[in-house]
């Protein structure tokens, strides 16, 4: 059976979040880290910290997932794109194990497989489910 | 106060994703070109539930921030893991969406992946 449009564009659409959300997630807990102010409740530390430029990168590229992961949502359930997104851990482990040369434990390769084997069950799933009358006469308005 | 970042995070982040998957499937389906990207911000600047979502979502932001920084990401990331769970629950209730018996062996087995990962 030759893959649909929709079915292409969300994948395409996951491929994109995962990557933006990683390397935004990487700039931000780098840059937190190396800051001489504690984060808490204090809105005015939070506003400088943004100044840092690697805090600032990962804000970027949060905020495009953000916008990637909505238009994913446009196409696909939440209880689909929710275990979907998932497969970002297991790309983590990867990349750490030959790109970084990290050792990866033997119980985090069980959950890494787990995570797979759970992302491969939902992907044979129809990835969108809602009744149709849920807005898609708007569906041409591309 | 590491519980109470995790609670905010965990509420604010279910609310947020429920508004925006209820406002996405109206809007049908978009595109993340560079028009679709400006009818994207459009969209969240014109709905009300969109722009709900984003507040929700910068509570949800902060209080991960602050919790990356206060605990190791190796238990802020599982710990975000938990609203994992109760946002599939309210999928189907509030969303309506079906989850058949395959989606949620797959959904359940990613949860228990996580938590392994958080140990």
């Amino acid at each position: 059976m030759p893959l649909s449009a929709r079915t292409i564009r969300t994948y395409l659409l996951l491929l994109i979040f995962l990557a933006l959300r990683a390397f935004g997630n990487l700039c931000l807990a780098w840059g937190t880290k190396h800051l001489p102010e504690t984060l808490a409740a204090d809105p005015l530390v939070y506003l400088r910290s943004m100044l840092d430029p690697a805090i600032a990168l990962g804000i970027v590229m949060l905020i495009l997932a953000l916008l990637v992961r909505l238009a994913l949502l446009s196409v696909a359930d939440l209880s689909f794109v929710l275990p979907m997104t998932a497969v970002g851990y297991v790309l983590a482990a990867l990349l750490g194990r030959f790109f970084l040369h990290e050792v990866v434990s033997p119980q985090r390769w069980l959950a890494v497989a787990l995570i797979f084997a759970g992302t491969a069950l939902v992907s044979s799933t129809p990835q969108s489910t809602t009744p149709p009358n849920a807005g898609r006469k708007v569906e041409g308005a591309r | 106060m590491t519980w109470v970042l995790v609670t905010v995070m965990v509420v604010a982040t279910a609310l947020s994703d429920l508004l925006q998957s209820y406002e996405m499937k109206r809007a049908g389906a978009q595109s993340v070109g560079a028009r679709g990207v400006g009818r994207l911000l459009r969209l969240i600047v014109e709905r009300r539930y969109l722009l709900l979502s984003i507040v929700c979502l910068a509570f949800s932001f902060f209080a991960f921030m602050a919790l990356v920084q206060a605990a190791p990401l190796s238990f802020a990331v599982p710990a975000s893991a938990a609203s994992f769970i109760l946002e599939t629950v309210l999928a189907k209730i509030l969303l309506k969406e079906q989850i058949g018996a395959r989606r949620a062996a797959g959904a359940l087995l990613v949860l228990c992946g996580l938590l392994a990962l958080a140990r």
